[in-house]
């Protein structure tokens, strides 16, 4: 089985590209490092198919010898397909995430970080969104406040839909939901 | 009786399809996907019983014959494993429902949640019935990508944070498992499980080695074996409760369950065991340390969860049919249970309105109900006799000492101490929680919580509303399965053990795909 060399470098760079997106802290970075990894896994597949060939189709004097191995074709197009909805839902996360705190970073866990300071830890510094590294620089700076209305919004149509007694009376024993602000201005 | 197979990954498949176009409709999307998962626990059983009865099953898809179609495979364990996944899967579903109904749905969030649901099941199922590396590659997206949506449900920020430490692990997981699926057909030219089984003897033991591990890591990270589990006590515990009690009862044994495939019908050779017994040695040992440091009941839950996977890798890691067959009863015994013990939670959570060991108390007086379906569960989580966790680890031990090397006897001596430390944080909670006082809470002072920290903000939960009906009656029926495990033990380790007899060696996988003796080495796809 010979393999192109050009191929297996552009795998290897890809590879150590993507690896190191992914370590990094900010989604955006993460989701650009997992589509970097995923071509080269996808490279991977197609390297191992082997040789390089005319379309697997039967023809009269075309021998098995001379076709590509159509099999890694079919397993990157599955493996694109799926590369493709996790993006796609990694994407809405982010956006997410960016409406609810104008945060891009991924927090430790404050369970673990309570353990590591001790008893009464008490997480203390929370990075710093002007200072920190993510791709919204200093436009981090803060929360899209009418995210958090529209979630009430959301909770009080899909109780409406259910039980229309419960939603006319405030949510109980939560302040958080308690004040429902007047609708923002939505974006 | 083959036409069976497919159904087990197409009834949920058009149920989940179903439940969306019924999204406004919430009474009859519910009944879809209850219909739905009850007729795969139908055709769970009925596999289960043609297949314990006779012949293994197989379907090739399409018609397309076994070396190049994809097959699926029902043997006994993958049939065992589809009925207990079902049941748990119905269980946790109606506990769910029940929870929506009171609820209005605010922790199971409108449309979406059922067809997820489903579609979450179909993954599961597939993996179990795959015969082909890369639709069990299929399999494991499809229940991933599902999880992923389950995780993050809601979209608060807590769940984004925590969901997006769990997709980013189980990303990285399914781009190794990819890989290796890549060099094993460099290696091999198939992704037919059993060619790759024949064909993997020809290969050089060095690569052999190499494709091995690389698959383990990728099983392992999902498994949450010691190195690779760092994942799962942070991410799992924000999640709805009921979304908590699948993931943690089903998905981590899906993994198992593909190690298991790995080691006995791909890599059947003994060369990494040894490897392995540490790997359990060290997952058992960390879990159960990390459990004993929580004061949260669901982190406590989930570090146990981890520390009795490495129970499931010891059962695999002998090498013998007694030590699959143990493996394979200790993981319908485990399922069952941590799913019950997540649910318990669940309630005690709307009783209580925490689930820190901190601030509750008086549970046993104010729900008794929910003390013995806590209960009842966590003495047979911790192996006490005669519940199924007993059972269960009894034979993991008696085919250690079978095995009978030093390490073998290390891991019996281990598997002992961290039954016992898991009864001792299970007891733990029972004492605070149940038996202390509810006005004894403020200043407690007590020895068992030392050392104890949790999160400043943890625990802020809404006391109850009421608790319903359908959420104990699902509890309860679980409750009642893990018991069933221990009333009819009998019957249902003779089947472990013949599950385990058919996967020493892996002449019988082999010959299930290629009943007319083994293709030639030259006829497949290349």
């Amino acid at each position: 089985m010979s393999v192109s060399l050009v191929l297996l470098i552009v795998m290897a760079v890809l590879y150590a590209c993507g690896i190191y997106l992914m370590l990094e802290r900010s989604m955006t970075r993460v989701l650009l490092g997992f589509l970097l990894v995923g071509n080269a896994t996808n490279l991977l597949i197609i390297i191992m198919a082997g040789q390089s060939g005319v379309a697997p189709i039967v023809e009269d004097g075309v021998t098995v010898d001379e076709m590509t191995d159509p099999l890694p074709q079919a397993l990157i197009l599955t493996a694109i397909v799926i590369t493709f909805a996790v993006s796609a839902f990694l994407l809405a996360l982010i956006y997410r995430s960016w409406r609810l705190e104008r945060e891009d970073n991924v927090e430790d866990d404050v369970d673990d970080v309570a353990m590591r300071l001790g008893e009464n830890g008490v997480l203390t510094e929370k990075s710093d969104a002007a200072s920190s590294d993510t791709e919204f620089g200093i436009l981090a700076d803060a929360a899209v406040t009418t995210a958090r209305d529209l979630e009430e919004d959301d909770e009080r149509a899909a109780a409406e839909a259910t039980d229309p007694e419960r939603a006319s009376e405030p949510v109980a024993n939560d302040p958080e939901k308690a004040p429902l602000k007047p609708k923002g201005g939505t974006e | 009786m083959n036409a069976l197979v497919p159904l087990v990954v197409m009834i949920p498949l058009i149920g989940a399809a179903l439940a969306l176009i019924l999204g406004k409709r919430p009474a009859l999307q519910r009944i879809v996907t209850v219909v739905a998962l009850t007729a795969v626990l139908v055709v769970g059983v009925i596999l289960l019983l043609v297949v314990d009865a006779g012949e293994p099953l197989m379907v090739e898809v399409g018609g397309w014959a076994a070396p190049f179609g994809i097959v699926l495979i029902v043997d006994r364990l993958a049939a065992l494993m589809v009925v207990v996944s079902a049941a748990v899967l119905l269980a946790v579903l109606i506990f769910s429902v029940g929870q929506g109904l009171a609820d209005g749905h605010d922790e199971t969030p409108v449309s979406i949640y059922y067809p997820t649901y489903l579609i979450l099941g179909t993954g599961v199922f597939n993996a179990f019935i795959a015969g082909d590396l890369f639709n069990l590659y299929v399999g494991f997206e499809i229940l991933l990508v599902s999880s992923y949506v389950l995780i993050t449900l809601g979209g608060t920020q807590a769940r984004i944070r925590a969901g997006v430490t769990y997709i980013v692990v189980s990303l990285v997981s399914s781009m190794f498992f990819l890989a290796s699926i890549a060099m094993i057909y460099g290696a091999v030219g198939t992704v037919n499980i059993a060619q790759i089984s024949l064909r993997m003897a020809e290969i050089p033991q060095d690569v052999q080695n190499i494709l091995h591990v690389m698959l383990l890591v990728g099983f392992g990270i999902k498994a949450a074996v010691f190195p690779l589990s760092f994942w799962l006590p942070d991410s799992y515990p924000t999640a709805p409760a009921p979304v908590t009690a699948v993931f943690a009862g089903l998905l981590t044994k899906v993994g198992v369950y593909s190690i298991i495939r790995t080691e006995t019908v791909i890599f059947p050779g003994p060369d990494l065991n040894p490897a392995l017994m540490i790997v359990a040695l060290l997952t058992m040992v960390v879990g159960v340390l990390g459990a004993i440091a929580q004061a949260d009941i669901k982190r406590l839950l989930s570090f146990t969860l981890v520390s009795h996977i490495g129970f499931m890798i010891l059962g695999v890691s002998l090498g013998s049919a007694a030590g699959t067959a143990a493996a394979i009863y200790y993981i319908v015994h485990h399922i069952v249970v941590q799913t019950t013990l997540f649910l318990a939670t669940g309630l005690i959570e709307r009783q209580g309105g925490s689930t820190s060991i901190n601030k509750l108390g008086g549970l046993l007086a104010a729900s008794p109900i929910i003390a013995i379906l806590f209960f009842i569960p966590a003495l047979n989580l911790g192996g006490i006799p005669p519940f199924s966790g007993f059972i269960g680890k009894l034979a993991l031990f008696e085919a250690s000492a079978e095995q009978g090397s030093v390490l073998a006897y290390v891991l019996i001596g281990a598997g002992a101490l961290v039954s016992l430390l898991t009864l001792y944080s299970l007891v733990r909670v029972w004492n605070l929680a149940f038996w202390r006082g509810a006005d004894e809470v403020e200043g407690y002072e007590s020895e068992l919580l030392t050392n104890l920290s949790e999160a400043p903000q943890g625990a802020t939960v809404t006391k109850s509303r009421t608790t319903p009906r359908l959420m104990i009656g699902a509890t309860a029926a679980m409750v009642a399965l893990g018991v069933a495990l221990t009333v009819f033990a009998g019957p249902l380790y003779a089947i472990s053990d013949r599950a385990g007899e058919n996967l020493e060696g892996p002449s019988f996988y082999v010959d299930i795909v290629f009943p007319d003796g083994p293709a030639p080495i030259d006829g497949g796809a290349e």
